[in-house]
């Protein structure tokens, strides 16, 4: 009972500092909505730290809150399911959420919507932590939503920026693109399982493994395994939220938001939700080997190619931002692979160096007095010894140094991708090798333009950067950038020690001791992946020094070397690559032509057929034919009759002789008629 | 259960609050005719509360039954009663009332005490429509409420007022006929004008088909279903905020009782027969329309249209003959009164500054009315059916039953989803998001302590239904389940 109320303090914490923050949000101090957003973060965060102990020592959890609805034989619950992979989820999100919710007080101290976005961040978290904490489908559904409207709102914070609030309701509907096929799945889940409680419908999915289903009633060349078309369904609302091709247009534009929810939301936490979900609905993917094949493929596609597109960005966050997709593309292939646990992984690290990331960025940012182009910076390591050396660190993690967090969960998906034997791994381990150099490329050509190299800043610039920001940026001719405040640098600071040390002390309970335990299903013999890299794991030191001999490692160094020769050494050959490479630059500077294809084919389309069918069905068919059209017709007949009604007697009479000599003409030729 | 005849109450109070206020004559004695209205309305509310507290959830059998004879020439009665589906639209309804009364307020300044009279009246005739258990009953409550609503919207309502109000008028007579002719029909082959027996009565396929469609009719013409929807957008266009209200929340369920207290119960199995075009017609409704809203660029057209929209759930959830699609549509029937009743009366507030419903004449509104701006991004996250709102416990409830039904009929359904957000979502970002727009909004002044009631009134509903609907449906399961067991039986001897 003891530990059931700690679970409720959970998510009901970070509520009651949304609430205050929010409710009050015109009349109370700054102090105290920060005091009060923190203070519930805080007690969450504890709060897990305990709940982690206790799973920890083996107890585990799974009940109902209260019962929301109940119709017919259906009845939903609102409930928690505390385990390993729930415990594991809280922690991180908790973490970074405090780290952020302190970094807010630095980074939002002049904003007048200070207080707003305190509410909003600690919303985010209540409602992210009702995701992972949820024991059934819907209110699974209901987190995956609300975290959604809070992303919407906070990507639409500033908002007066059109750019901001184009981006915000391109977000909701990409997502709610997603969710479309979310709810198609969770609906199959009901109508095969009849409940949507995770355990009674885990147990009976192996009963399920072969049942067929007709996508169009009555027609049998539509039937498919209903296991894959379910789990197909459900992927796609992982692709929504988590980013994937073609559902990912939102997550770069989301950079619009103020940087601490970047941190947050599109890089730590509410992006990882479809990882997460997917890891959670194991015992169903593992069912359908054309699910995962298709789940590895769209991870392939996304970490390869997002990540081309994160070396043509000059937009500090936007970096940041498709490292972010690309990663994510990682998570989903080692969904894809079986490694559900290594997905699990690479979340958590990424949570950590991602969030790092980004926060750093922001710092940057500040420092630069909100200019966000890379191109104006440069020698910041003088300026922001902090902010550089915890750049540093989340970089090196990044791209999978030997011995930091990011290389034991990257490797360990790399290795998974090349034992596994689903379609299309093959094409997704070329993409995860190549993806390496990608990611060392881009994150060093940002990092030796930001932190290395000729102060580019304080110049006078006749482009007219920014995207929509009113208030003046950059740096004055002449002014120095120079170190953000403590509410900054040591959020930046907490984050940099799990981001070098968290791989190395959770690999191997992670992974291979078995403590996310019943939590993730795998099926051993149809996917033996983490077996065999079970058994290829000596410790989490041996993996580490084994790493320098390995292709990996080399393909991410000549990413370094290649990103130090060409922006430090020789800077003008970027240039000329550029100038000899058009139509490729072309391509990616367009993002591959997705939001151009969105906006005029699907928006503009759909803007079309809307007002087609408004002027030509509503109004030219229904009411102009039929409606007016039939008014017009009485009005016509009425005109016609009035004619006889013309009060001249003759006229009559000889109607009536006329009548009367046609009735008896017919009377006389024709009886039968009459 | 106490002696009063509570149903009577509900039905009569208002109406005599009405007549009350009527007397009240000319707009020299507003105050008191606007303080009597709403003492009358929250009299309404008040006698209602009885069938909550006193209602059994374990019968499907009528409860606080009254029965006097009225025509004993006709075998017509004075007869009312409620179950597990309509007592929950009686409390609605009143509850609307309430709202109403206090929208106008400030806002009617001409012919006050009529307005509000007419307000009540029609309150008090559609809870006749909900408790009503004689045919003959129900069809003069039924065609009674046309007659308020008609002359709000053609004495309160905009410019094309005229138009508008014939329309809606004619729309609806040209229904009701056909309504009268089965009416008679069946009470010829009965001998009795009780619903009950009809319900019970043996008819034979070709009668049933011939009843199913001269009620689809009546009824297709009130929810509104495609095709003979054109009506509503104009007549929510030229109405004032209180009617285009009572419309919304009130009137338009009025077409989708009527399918489940007549259409299902006396002709099973043409309700069988007819069911796939009855879906096709739903889910015409919610994609066509749903494109159709998002072209709008007046605002009260746009939520006009999400209502159709939103009424193909409620039509699509009835025919798919599940408790889970039934009890589904009866949800979002209720939720659709709270949530479109809040969207008319957002737009209402913005009209009542402004004096325009045109999008493209805002812009911004944040910046002035920020405590506005708040609830109405709850309001129209409840109209794109986000959790935790009662938008989205009706949707969830149809969408689940229809994916359950057929996946091609939940894909189509589901569509919803993005339709819905994709329309609600971009009005609210051209009206209420970016720098401000022009004078008009610069000069706004933000919501009154009197519209913050309201708001906040509504705001309670939606969010207090979406995160606890239990209460409602425990409500319905006897009555639902009963019904369904009926409907699965056939009648065909």
């Amino acid at each position: 009972m003891e530990m059931q109320k700690l679970y409720l303090l959970v998510p009901v914490a970070p509520l009651l500092g949304a609430i205050v923050a929010g409710l009050f949000c015109r009349v109370i101090p700054k102090w105290l909505a920060h005091s009060a957003a923190i203070a519930g973060v805080g007690i969450a965060f504890v709060a897990s730290i305990l709940i982690w102990n206790d799973v920890a020592a083996g107890n585990t959890f799974d009940g109902p809150l209260y019962q929301w609805l109940s119709s017919g034989d259906y009845v939903f619950q609102v409930g928690f399911l505390i385990d390993p992979l729930t415990v594991t989820m809280m922690l991180v999100v908790t973490f970074v959420s405090l780290m952020v919710h302190v970094y807010t007080i630095g980074y939002m101290r002049d904003d007048p919507g200070y207080n707003r976005f305190f509410s909003y961040i600690s919303l985010f978290t209540f409602s992210m932590l009702m995701l992972v904490m949820s024991n059934n489908f819907m209110q699974l559904f209901f987190g995956w939503e609300a975290v959604g409207l809070v992303s919407y709102l906070l990507i639409g914070f500033w908002y007066t920026r059109p750019t901001a609030i184009f981006a915000n309701l391109k977000a909701f509907l990409a997502n709610r693109v997603g969710d479309f096929g979310f709810i198609l799945g969770i609906g199959l889940v009901l109508a095969n399982f009849g409940t949507l409680d995770y355990q009674p419908v885990f147990e009976q999915a192996g009963e399920l493994a072969d049942a067929t289903i007709r996508l169009i009633p009555g027609c049998d060349s539509t039937t498919v395994s209903l296991m894959s078309v379910t789990c197909i369904l459900l992927f796609i609302g992982a692709m929504g939220k988590s980013a994937q091709v073609p559902l990912h247009v939102w997550l770069p534009d989301s950079m619009e938001g103020p940087t601490p929810i970047s941190a947050l939301i599109h890089a730590a936490t509410m992006v990882t939700a479809g990882i997460f979900m997917v890891s959670r609905m194991s015992p169903l993917f593992e069912l359908s080997d054309t699910a995962l094949s298709f789940v590895i493929v769209i991870g392939s596609i996304t970490a390869l190619f997002m990540g081309f597109l994160g070396i043509v960005q000059n937009d500090i966050k936007r970096v940041v931002a498709y490292s972010t997709l690309s990663q994510l593309g990682y998570m989903t292939v080692a969904l894809g692979a079986s490694a559900y646990s290594a997905a699990i992984f690479h979340l958590m690290t990424h949570a950590f160096f991602k969030a790092l990331l980004f926060l750093a960025a922001g710092s940057v940012i500040i420092g630069m007095h909100h200019d966000q182009d890379i191109r104006r910076m440069g020698g910041l390591r003088k300026y922001m010894p902090i902010t550089w050396l915890t750049s540093l660190i989340g970089s090196l993690a990044l791209i999978g140094t030997p011995f930091f967090s990011g290389f034991y969960s990257k490797d360990s998906i790399i290795e998974a991708v090349r034992l596994s034997q689903v379609t299309g791994s093959g094409f997704a381990y070329f993409s995860v090798m190549a993806g390496v150099f990608i990611t060392a490329f881009y994150s060093f050509r940002m990092y030796f333009l930001v932190f290395h190299g000729k102060e580019r800043f304080g110049e006078p610039h006749g482009e007219a950067r920014g995207h929509g920001h009113e208030e003046p940026h950059g740096l004055a001719p002449g002014q120095k950038p120079r170190e953000t405040p403590w509410v900054v640098t040591v959020p930046l600071i907490l984050l940099a020690i799990p981001s070098i040390f968290i791989g190395y002390l959770a690999i191997e309970p992670m992974l291979f001791g078995g403590f996310l335990g019943d939590a993730i299903f795998i099926d051993a013999e149809a996917h033996p992946v983490m077996e065999e890299l079970a058994g290829d794991f000596h410790g989490a030191l041996v993996m580490g020094i084994h790493a320098f001999s390995s292709p990996v490692f080399w393909l991410a160094a000549a990413g370094v070397v290649s990103a130090w020769f060409l922006y430090l050494v020789r800077p003008g050959i970027p240039a000329r690559i550029e100038a000899a490479c058009g139509p490729i630059r072309a391509v990616l500077e367009n993002k591959y032509y997705f939001d151009r294809f969105n906006e005029r084919v699907i928006a503009g389309g759909a803007r079309l057929l809307g007002r087609g069918l408004w002027k030509g069905g509503d109004a030219g068919l229904i009411d102009g034919l039929i409606v007016n059209g039939s008014a017009c017709l009485v009005g016509r007949i009425a005109i016609l009759a009035r004619l006889f009604q013309s009060g001249h007697i003759y006229h009559y009479a000889f109607t009536m002789i006329f009548g009367v000599g046609a009735f008896l003409t017919l009377w006389i030729f024709a009886p039968r008629l009459i | 259960m106490s002696g009063l005849p509570i149903l009577s109450l509900t039905i009569w109070v208002p109406i005599f609050a009405g007549f009350l206020v009527l007397f009240t004559g000319s707009d020299r004695n507003s105050p008191l005719a606007r303080a009597l209205a709403l003492l009358g309305a929250l009299a309404g509310l008040l006698v209602t509360l009885p069938l909550y507290t006193g209602f059994d959830t374990a019968t499907s059998a009528m409860q606080f039954v009254e029965l006097s004879p009225w025509i004993e020439r006709f075998d017509v009665n004075y007869h009312l009663g409620v179950d597990g589906i309509s007592m929950l639209f009686v409390i609605l309804n009143s509850f609307i009332t309430v709202i109403v009364v206090l929208a106008g307020w400030k806002v009617i300044e001409s012919k006050v005490a009529q307005y509000d009279a007419c307000f009540l009246i029609m309150s008090g005739l559609l809870n006749g429509i909900f408790t009503a258990l004689d045919g003959m009953l129900f069809y003069v409550f039924f065609e009674a409420s046309l007659i308020p609503l008609y002359l709000i919207i053609g004495i309160w309502g905009g410019p094309r007022r005229v138009y508008a109000a014939f329309k809606f008028f004619l729309f609806t007579l040209m229904g009701s006929l056909l309504f009268l002719v089965s009416l008679i029909y069946l009470y010829l082959e009965s001998g009795s004008f009780a619903i009950l027996d009809w319900h019970q009565m043996p008819l034979p396929m070709a009668a049933q088909q011939w009843i199913f469609l001269a009620l689809l009719v009546a009824f297709a013409v009130k929810v509104p279903m495609w095709p003979v929807h054109t009506w509503l957008p104009d007549a929510h266009v030229e109405a004032p905020t209180g009617g285009s209200i009572v419309l919304a929340a009130i009137a338009l369920k009025l077409g989708a009782y009527g399918f489940v207290r007549f259409s299902l119960p006396i002709a099973p199995d043409a309700s069988h027969e007819f069911s796939g075009l009855i879906l096709g017609l739903s889910l015409i409704a919610v994609v066509y329309i749903g494109f159709v809203a998002l072209a709008q660029e007046d605002m009260k057209k746009l939520v006009a249209y999400s209502s159709i929209a939103h009424m193909g759930f409620v039509t699509l959830g009835f025919f798919l003959f599940s408790p889970l699609g039934m009890e589904g549509a009866l949800v979002q029937m209720i939720s659709h009164g709270f949530v479109a009743g809040a969207m008319f009366y957002c737009i209402g507030v913005m009209y009542d500054r402004v004096h325009s419903r045109q999008i493209a004449d805002y812009g911004g509104v944040v910046n002035t009315m920020p405590k506005f701006a708040a609830f109405f991004m709850l309001f129209a996250m409840a109209n794109a059916g986000l959790p935790a709102t009662s938008g989205f416990v009706g949707e969830f409830m149809v969408i689940m039953a229809s994916v359950r039904f057929s996946l091609l009929v939940g894909f189509v359904a589901a569509s919803t989803l993005i339709l819905g957000a994709a329309y609600t979502l971009w009005m609210y970002k051209r009206v209420i998001f970016g720098a401000v727009g022009n004078h008009h909004v610069a000069g706004l002044s933000d919501v009154s302590a009197r519209e913050f009631l309201v708001l906040a009134l509504l705001a309670f509903g939606t969010l207090g239904m979406g995160l606890y609907p239990q209460p409602f449906t425990e409500i319905m399961h006897s009555s639902v389940d009963e019904l369904l067991r009926h409907v699965s039986v056939s009648k065909i001897q």
